[in-house]
């Protein structure tokens, strides 16, 4: 079957659907009788008749506008040439899009805009694609009355200093789609219109070029552009693409749907896709122009080996790595036993390759050390809602939100790490949904354009537990439970236990206000707003997980919408907002030690006797190791190897120090990734893998949703990522063989029962599918626990606050928390090969002005940050963004170091790292760390070794590897 | 051993005391013999028991509790 799917332009109904859709009216439109939903535009009404009406400032991503005067259309029994975009259809109205007048019209109003534009039309980067050209054609434009010599706009200057697009204002009609698109959809508000009559014109922020504005580069407005003024470099370079491919994104767990447009096999542009669900056409920076990675000079295109890491990369074949691999890991077997080995899937890879990693590992491994890198970040959340709700996932859909009265913000910060969902929470927030943010720093959405927090609860790190409890005690001391909902809904004994529990005076906003930071009263404020609200979401991130109360504060989360009655419904709901774009699949698929796909633990008899049907060996029914005690026992001796599919420990994982210690003990890791990354640093093997360009497959982001990805060109190693391991578990000894990732898929769906319903061509059918996806709803489920709980009733665990170890003493006084920005993802491996770097070109410490004064510290010096973990030297930011006490920094950078302070501490349950609070001190520094000096010598080494020589013929000698400490 | 003792005992006394809301010990020590042989691998668990009698600092009574009820494991013999 083909997943390929080759579509034109997008079609553009000229005005957005009317929400909700009510009643039917019918009319007529040039005699074709139309039946459309009621407060529909004249103009929508007649493309779905299949009428064009010539429009250039509507367009169906932003609400009508009514400025350019085209799309005028005559209606019985009006008077004049009403704006078709603005007027809404009428039952009876008889339409007419077509008459001598109206021509007349529109002929003139495109005179007036030709008159003051170049007609440079065959070497404009718009050719092709030009809304302004088209209409000139449409409307029979033959000349131009009044000469080009007058006024007009034409020496204008562009502005080239966004690193990914052009502003060309001399080519612009000032139809302001742009100024609204940043409104509307991104909510920015970094455009205006400037001037008035004929000096109109468009301006980033206070007439700044756009890289010095606030302009976020989500490209809504390059999207909107009707002409070549917002124009994509890509395009201006190589001209119109001639083909597009709907995919799905690989960075946050928003997951938006793309249309990546090519010429031939070069991508040139993605543009977010109208009818993608999780994003409706809207993008952020990186999905939208940090491609550049998949083709980045840095991709490794061919299997390296080597038998130290202090030796150089030797290039070989595929047969000769995975035959190199497979018997290193089965001498590793050989000589300390069958569970001395693991494997580790990715959050980056797609559903189908995760699923063969671990069946790899539990079949030709057979062992259950499996782990997934939402270890480090989601973990907690699987485990505290399947704990309370039955179901380890979100329980909502993002338009929900749309229908929230209040909503609460924990931990997360969705303008910098989820921007396209923010965009939405955003808009509904502007129609006057009240707002609470939960967090230590001062998030963009606390004061934000035309958004404001209602309560900033702006807790110390490490207190989420305390907060939370005392928002619930609240709940229970004033009466504010809703009882009908947990009487039906949830188990009554365990809410019993835990109604006493978080009524006694130790869990109160007075008693935990010293321990929290947060004022009582205001605590207690925000209580009675989200218990009141009607309809009350919670949306949290790693604020929330990173912890060691990370599991206590997901299910303190889900007793609060419990006790309040925010489940099972549209506009409420506890919502984890993934950090990457397959977490929940990756989870899902059963990457985590002790479960199989589908969240069954692997201790249920009946499970696994299906799987060992299905899959033709006993399986292990104890749980194996996860990625810390990996790690640990690797130190200890006793694991050791690793085959690591797309995850970068050496940088992402807390503790470096240790991170280092025990991949270097290790006696075989083998990394699949894109790039060289640090941890490949330490490898033996090194399988190239591929971008998402380049594969086939589906990801599942925070909404459950299922979404296809698909090849948009050829893998640069040319092998497929699931193809690699299917292969390396042949030459292990258990033979798997699949023709394309749709069979996975079917084998997914055939051994899952929240699957069983779901197929690449439902995908295809559908565009998108949530899961559960099965008998009972064969197109998916769009809201969890609706009329019952998964797990039946709901489950209330006591919560009690436990604090954290640390804690800022004598010798370590100030906490420091991590985060991300917009521009650049995580480890930075993709977004640091692209533009990116022009907006985030490093990772900076933000530290408010107070501790910076009486350490001597000024904005942009050298800081030295020590933790009980190490020592690491960045540069200082000074912002009353964070509070006295605290510091922040981003991780996006392996130089920075952030995590050589961070610590082993963990969540008490997954052991996911408490990466969001260190007790650390600063000082003034004026040279880098020694973590710092021995970093940049290793990394030279490693860089001289990269360059790889080729194989010898043969086959390379198999003596134990010997590694450098 | 597989891991530090010294972590092993301090992860399984957070766990503990993540459970301990109640005073019933017996209820603490189910719970948190249940995570551990639901989530901790049976070397981890095996490590637990066999070392964690020996640590400076003395279990709390909620874990060492636990200990007895934990599964796939070699239980030492009572002293």
């Amino acid at each position: 079957m083909s997943l390929y799917y080759r579509v034109g332009a997008e079609t553009d109904l000229g005005t957005p659907a009317p929400v909700p859709q009510a009643a039917s009216v019918s009319l007529t439109i040039d005699g074709i009788s139309v039946t459309v939903p009621e407060h529909t535009s004249v103009l929508r009404a007649a493309a779905l008749a299949g009428v064009g009406v010539p429009k250039l400032c509507a367009t169906e991503d932003l609400a009508a506008f009514g400025s350019c005067r085209l799309c005028l259309v005559e209606i019985d029994g009006r008077k004049g040439y009403p704006a078709s975009c603005t007027t809404e259809v009428e039952a009876g109205m008889t339409v007419r899009t077509q008459s001598p007048r109206l021509a007349e019209l529109r002929r003139n109003v495109m005179e007036l805009y030709i008159s003051d534009h170049p007609l440079d039309c065959l070497t404009c980067s718009a050719n092709g694609d030009c809304e302004l050209q088209d209409m000139a054609g449409a409307v029979g434009l033959r000349e131009v009355r009044y000469g080009y010599e007058g006024a007009n706009h034409l020496d204008k200057p562009q502005d080239e200093s966004a690193p990914y697009f052009t502003f060309d204002p001399s080519k612009c009609i000032v139809c302001s789609r742009c100024v609204r698109a940043c409104e509307e959809q991104q909510g920015t508000y970094a455009l205006t219109i400037g001037g008035r009559g004929f000096a109109s014109e468009v301006m980033a922020s206070q007439n700044e070029p756009f890289a010095e504005s606030e302009c976020v580069s989500c490209g809504a407005c390059v999207k909107a552009c009707p002409t070549a003024t917002l124009m994509e470099k890509s395009v201006v370079r190589h001209g119109q693409p001639e083909r597009a491919v709907i995919t799905t994104c690989a960075y946050c767990g928003v997951g938006c749907s793309f249309r990546a447009e090519l010429q031939g096999d070069k991508l040139l542009r993605m543009v977010p896709d109208r009818n993608g669900k999780a994003n409706h056409g809207h993008a952020c920076v990186k999905g939208r122009f940090a491609f550049g990675y998949a083709t980045h000079k840095d991709r490794v295109t061919t299997p390296l080996v080597r038998e130290r890491i202090d030796q150089p990369w030797r290039k070989v074949g595929w047969d000769e790595a995975i035959d190199i691999a497979a018997k290193r890991l089965r001498h590793i077997q050989k000589r300390y036993g069958r569970t001395a080995i693991g494997g580790v899937t990715s959050s980056r890879c797609t559903n189908e390759e995760v699923y063969v990693v671990q069946k790899f590992v539990r079949t030709a491994l057979g062992n259950n050390n499996v782990d997934t890198c939402a270890r480090v970040c989601h973990s907690p959340t699987g485990y505290g809602l399947k704990t309370a709700l039955g179901e380890s996932a979100g329980t909502q859909n993002f338009d929900s939100v749309m229908q929230a009265d209040v909503i609460m913000v924990i931990g997360a910060n969705p303008t910098e790490a989820h921007p396209v969902f923010a965009s939405m929470m955003k808009r509904r927030l502007r129609q006057g949904a009240k707002l609470i943010v939960v967090d230590p720093r001062a998030i963009q959405l606390v004061d934000a354009p035309h958004v404001r927090a209602d309560h900033h609860l702006q807790l110390r790190p490490g207190t989420n537990v305390a907060v939370i409890n005392a928002l619930a005690h609240t709940v229970i001391d004033e009466g504010l439970e809703d009882d009908a909902f947990i009487r039906s809904r949830c188990e009554m004994e365990p809410y019993q236990t835990w109604r006493a529990f978080i009524g006694e005076p130790r869990n109160s906003p007075e008693a935990l206000e010293e321990a929290s930071g947060v004022p009582a009263a205001q605590l207690r404020a925000a209580a009675r707003l989200y218990a009141k609200a009607g309809n009350g979401a919670i949306y949290y991130g790693l604020g929330v997980t990173e912890h060691s109360q990370g599991s206590t504060m997901v299910l303190g989360i889900a007793n609060l919408a419990m006790a309040t009655g925010n489940l099972g419904r549209e506009g409420v709901g506890v919502n984890p907002l993934r950090g990457q774009n397959n977490v929940q699949g990756a989870c899902d698929m059963g990457s985590f030690p002790h479960e199989f796909p589908g969240y069954r633990h692997l201790s249920d008899a009946a499970v696994r006797r299906q799987f060992e049907a299905d899959w033709g060996v006993e399986l292990d029914p104890k749980p194996g190791y996860r990625i810390p005690n990996m790690f640990d026992a690797a130190i200890a001796g006793e694991f050791k190897g690793l085959y690591v599919q797309g995850e970068d420990f050496a940088q992402s994982d807390p503790d470096t120090q240790h991170i280092y210690a025990a991949l270097s003990a290790m006696e075989c890791v083998i990394v699949q990734d894109l790039f060289l990354n640090e941890t490949a640093k330490f490898a033996h093997v090194f399988l190239p893998g591929c971008s998402f360009l380049e594969k086939d497959g589906t990801f599942t982001n925070a909404e459950r949703r299922i979404s296809p990805v698909r090849k948009v060109m050829a893998p640069s190693a040319g092998m497929d990522e699931w193809e690699i391991t299917c292969r390396l578990s042949t030459a292990m000894g258990y033979p798997m063989h699949y023709a394309h990732p749709s069979e996975i898929m079917d084998e997914i769906a055939r051994l899952t029962p929240n699957f069983r319903g779901m197929s690449y061509a439902k995908l295809d059918q559908l565009g998108s599918v949530q899961w559960p996806c099965n008998e009972a709803a064969p197109e998916g489920t769009t809201f969890m626990h609706v009329d019952a709980f998964v797990r039946g009733k709901g489950y209330f665990a006591p919560t009690p606050y436990v604090p954290t170890d640390e804690r800022s003493t004598a010798r370590y006084p100030l906490l420091l928390t991590t985060g991300r920005v917009l521009s650049q993802y995580n480890v930075g491996a993709q977004t640091r090969r692209t533009e990116a770097v022009a907006y985030h070109a490093e990772d900076r410490l933000e530290m408010h002005p107070a501790d910076a004064e009486v350490r001597g510290i000024v904005d942009g010096s050298w800081v030295g940050v020590k933790s009980r973990a190490g020592e690491t030297v960045l540069r200082a930011k000074v912002t009353d963004l964070v509070q006295p006490g605290v510091l922040y920094t981003t991780f996006h950078y392996p130089e920075s170091g952030a995590n050589v302070i961070t610590t082993d501490n963990s969540d008490w349950a997954t052991n996911c790292p408490e990466y969001k609070v260190t007790a650390v001190q600063a000082y003034p520094v004026s040279k880098p760390s020694e973590w710092q000096e021995m970093f940049r010598r290793f990394s030279a080494e490693q860089q001289q070794l990269a360059e790889p020589v080729e194989a010898a013929l043969g086959q390379a000698e198999l003596a134990p590897a010997v590694v450098k400490s | 051993m597989t891991v530090a003792v010294e972590k092993l005992v301090r992860m399984a006394e957070q766990i503990t005391a993540n459970m301990a809301y109640t005073d019933d010990l017996g209820v603490v020590a189910a719970k948190v013999a249940d995570h551990l042989n639901r989530f901790w691998d049976p070397r981890m668990r095996q490590a637990l028991v066999d070392c964690a009698r020996g640590v400076a600092e003395p279990l709390s009574p909620a874990l060492s509790m636990a200990l007895s009820r934990l599964h796939d494991i070699d239980q030492p013999h009572p002293a």
